[in-house]
């Protein structure tokens, strides 16, 4: 356990790079009484997110959660560039829920949004670089020479000149009685001895012998386990239910009712679904017992005709358009889609008389623990969680239903009960992706290239939900991310957003606003280049005259991907540019369109200018990996509702891509010093469009929705 | 009664035929590092070795093991083609979120236990059965070619 001062040391730190957030942060005020109150210290735990003990170990607590896309590697390899310190001799540690420590200048503890790196680039390095400072200045007072003559390398502190030499774990005691800096020169990137050069995961060796421990592996004792089924239309209650049959069968201790819910705890998770599957259950189906995927969409498009807010009005593009009698009109929708991670949701939970424990994979943890405590009637800190890495979060383990509702179950249960959703429970009671329905016209000059583009979307707001104060007059940025920004050159351009939540509760999908947005838009610039007559590489490049980051990575994916070589009967090529959350990227898809319908990818080119790099291979892995996402959705992806209930149940009826189906993907990076941009949203976000213009390249055939099936009539 | 031969240890457990050897090896005798994805042997997250070959614990009564001999990712290292594909692994840096890598290392140690060299069609057919949300899947490719060509030249 850390010193009881060290937390407030900690706050103190933290404190200071939430108001400071610049390059130089004040430590100046911790007082010389609290630097004496440390003199005992047994380890040195200058903020939060370092601990250095006697016996050279280094412990990094990560701030963001692990679910795959490496920042167990990039946040500490960020740390220790400025610590010098080896990777191999760290222990890592899951954040615990702390909105003021962990949850930067939001206050909210969250992972996701493709913010990890965006946001503590600098604050990572700064606590890395005050930490080195003040065992360098220890190292330097126990010798009695100027801190100008000692260096660190390797978790040493050595004097140049006599070449002493003291450890970071020696050096534990003297600089836990030492004040922060004022001052924390970071170095120049042209130093950089460890970011930007290729870093092994350093989770994968856990990862690969079963012994890394995800939320569902969470062992208690004593603990009992629970199958659950939640009304099976959205906003239904528990009207009753029969449960003799299901308390005579082996292993069934209790049926437990919620609500809008009922669960079975067992002996084991194979009895309590036994059990589960032999009660009879009555529900409330409510207002949407009879709702359908049709009639959410025909919200959508409906909604299309309100008034929504304007999120970017250049020049005059309604006014341009409706003068044009020659006007390009398209109306796109995209569907609902489940993220199905492959860890099923669960949570662990242990209710006591004035506590409770909560073990669980979130991207949310202290969101997680505050509506735990809610739904148990204890304050925050009476509830402890457990974090652990994500089986997959992709935006489905930024929600807390889930947590809440393991919170209501074990509050009935004189035991801990682990929950587990059956992958039915977790496919039908997703946070699904909201359907959104999009209008997109242009008005084109004689050359056929655009003079006014405008784009209105509608569907749900999820920041609304979630993070209210978020929105700005009325706008979703979140949803209309992708047309709030636009590369190319163009007078007039407008976006416009129609919040329509529909009745169903969504959420954030992986690549979020863009993956939509720019979908639609990229489809629609590919449209204009053949209604132009140009191939649709070139026309691109001759509207992209003022963004270079854009042209480079569309030039360069169109070179990587033989552009201009012919196309052989049956295979098409497609392009498309993203722009979203500071990284450009240009794609190619490469596929077969069988005789059958039948679409085979055989090759994505991914170029990706996403600013400086911290570690190039995860870059490559989100980029891979983003993109058999984004083709899953392309292929099959959707969430259809009849009768109110969710259609699909499992990986059969909600297939993803398997091995036989995944493309080479061949990413290139594109070097520079830039801020760093997003990398886990966006490969999924800038697949789309080129897929769906590649389909179209083999096939002449536009589709306006996805996921594209070639036996359906034109959308 | 069931007797069960688990990573070597004979395990007793006290359980209704019926039950799934999956839950059997992570609620009843905590071997977590098989994992739960479907219940249905559509993704192959729960893939184990019951005398070598690599099967779907999910759907798997225990009632239907007794005698044969059960590896789970947690012993997979005891076999040289186990640590071939495990290094092979860390090698070509597949994991990402990792939750369905126990079982894709276990379907790709039983492929190339059963076929020394592998082609793409085979490395498809083998591991088609074992879903990655995380699209890991050109690397798990690699990965096999690389751990099948040491296993070859007795790197491993």
């Amino acid at each position: 356990m850390l010193p009881a001062l060290a937390s407030s040391r900690r706050d103190f730190l933290r404190g200071s790079l939430v108001i400071g957030g610049g390059l130089v942060i004040g430590f100046s005020t911790i007082s010389d009484s609290l630097s004496a109150a440390e003199h005992t210290a047994a380890v040195y735990s200058p903020n939060a997110f370092i601990t250095i003990y006697p016996d050279e170990r280094i412990e990094l607590t990560v701030a963001r959660v692990e679910m795959g896309q490496g920042t167990y590697t990039s946040l500490p390899m960020l740390i220790a560039e400025e610590l010098e310190i080896d990777l191999d001799r760290i222990v890592l540690s899951h954040a615990p829920p702390d909105a003021q420590l962990y949850g930067g200048e939001r206050h909210d503890q969250f992972t996701g949004g493709s913010l990890s790196i965006r946001t503590l680039w600098q604050p990572m390095r700064q606590v890395g670089a005050a930490t080195r400072l003040v065992l360098l200045q220890a190292a330097a007072q126990t010798w009695g020479v100027p801190d100008q003559e000692c260096h660190a390398k390797n978790g040493v502190v050595v004097h140049g000149p006599s070449s002493r030499r003291l450890t970071y774990g020696q050096l534990v005691a003297a600089a836990s009685r030492l004040p922060l800096p004022d001052v924390i020169p970071l170095k120049p990137i042209s130093e950089f001895a460890l970011i930007g050069k290729p870093v092994t995961r350093l989770d994968a060796g856990a990862k690969v012998n079963g012994t890394a421990l995800f939320g569902i592996d969470a062992v208690v004792p004593g603990m009992l386990f629970a199958s659950v089924a939640a009304c099976p239309v959205p906003g239904g209650t528990l009207r009753a239910i029969d449960d003799r049959q299901t308390l005579s069968l082996p292993g069934v201790c209790q049926v437990v009712r919620l609500p809008t819910a009922v669960a079975v705890i067992a002996e084991n998770t194979w009895y309590a679904r036994k059990g589960l599957e032999a009660l009879r259950v009555e529900w409330d189906e409510g207002e949407n017992a009879h709702l359908s995927s049709a009639d959410i969409h025909s919200l959508m498009r409906g909604a299309l005709n309100r008034e929504g807010a304007v999120g970017r009005n250049d020049g005059n593009a309604l006014k341009v358009i409706a003068q044009d009698s020659n006007r390009v009109e398209r109306f796109h929708l995209n569907p609902m889609l489940a993220h199905a991670p492959m860890e099923p949701i669960n949570c662990t939970v242990h209710v006591k008389a004035d506590s409770a424990q909560i073990w669980v994979g979130t991207q949310v943890p202290a969101r997680a623990r505050d509506a735990a405590a809610k739904v148990l009637g204890l304050a925050p800190d009476q509830v402890t969680l457990t974090g652990y890495y994500l089986g997959g979060g992709f935006g489905r383990r930024l929600e807390t239903d889930y947590v809440e509702q393991a919170a209501a179950i074990a509050l009935q249960v004189k035991a801990p009960v682990k929950v587990t959703w059956t992958r039915e429970e977790d496919i039908r009671q997703g946070i699904f992706r909201g359907a959104y329905a999009h209008s997109v016209a242009a008005s084109v000059d004689e050359r056929g290239y655009p003079i006014a583009i405008a784009h209105k979307i509608a569907g749900p707001s999820n920041l609304a939900r979630w993070a209210p104060g978020a929105l700005k007059e009325g706008l979703d940025g979140n949803s209309a991310e992708g047309s709030l920004q636009f590369a190319y050159d163009l007078p007039n351009y407008r976006s416009e957003f129609v919040r329509e939540d529909g009745p169903i509760v969504t959420g954030f999908w992986r690549g979020v606003g863009a993956t939509r947005n720019m979908l639609v838009l990229e489809t629609f610039i590919d449209e204009l280049a053949v209604k132009a007559g140009q191939d649709p590489l070139n026309y691109r490049l001759a509207i992209l005259t003022h963004n270079d980051r854009a042209r480079q990575v569309v030039k360069r994916a169109g070179e990587l991907a033989s552009w201009r070589e012919p196309l052989l009967p049956g295979r098409g090529r497609g392009i498309a540019l993203l722009y979203a959350w500071g990284t450009y990227m240009a794609q190619v898809v490469d596929l077969t369109v069988g005789e059958q319908g039948d679409i085979a990818v055989q090759r994505v080119v991914c170029v990706v200018d996403c600013g400086v790099v911290v570690n190039p291979d995860t870059v490559i892995a989100q980029m891979q990996g983003g993109i058999n996402f984004a083709l899953s959705a392309a292929l099959y992806g959707e969430i259809t509702i009849r009768e109110g209930r969710v259609q699909q149940s499992n990986f059969h009826d909600y297939a993803v891509v398997r091995m036989n189906q995944a493309p080479v993907i061949e990413v290139e990076i594109i070097p520079s010093n830039l801020p760093p941009g997003g990398v886990g949203e966006a490969g999924t976000a800038g697949f789309g469009g080129a897929f769906s213009n590649a389909i179209f390249s083999a096939t002449g055939r536009r589709f306006y929705q996805f996921p594209i099936r070639l036996d359906q009539v034109d959308g | 009664m069931y007797l069960l031969n688990i990573n070597g240890v004979d395990r007793k457990l006290d359980l209704a035929p019926d039950v799934p050897l999956l839950w059997a090896l992570r609620d009843v005798v905590h071997l977590t590092g098989t994992k739960f994805g479907c219940g249905m042997a559509l993704c192959g997250v729960c893939t184990v070795h019951v005398d070598g070959v690599a099967v779907r614990s999910c759907v798997l009564p225990i009632s239907s093991l007794a005698g044969k001999k059960i590896t789970t990712i947690e012993a997979v290292a005891e076999s040289a083609a186990g640590r071939a594909v495990q290094s092979a692994w860390l090698s070509n840096e597949v994991v990402q979120c990792g939750y369905c890598q126990s079982g894709q290392i276990m379907s790709a140690v039983a492929l190339i236990s059963a076929v020394a060299m592998p082609t793409d069609e085979d490395i498809d057919n083998a591991m088609s059965g074992n879903i990655c949300r995380c699209g890991t899947y050109s690397r798990i490719r690699d990965a096999i070619k690389e751990a099948a060509a040491n296993s070859q030249n007795g790197v491993m």
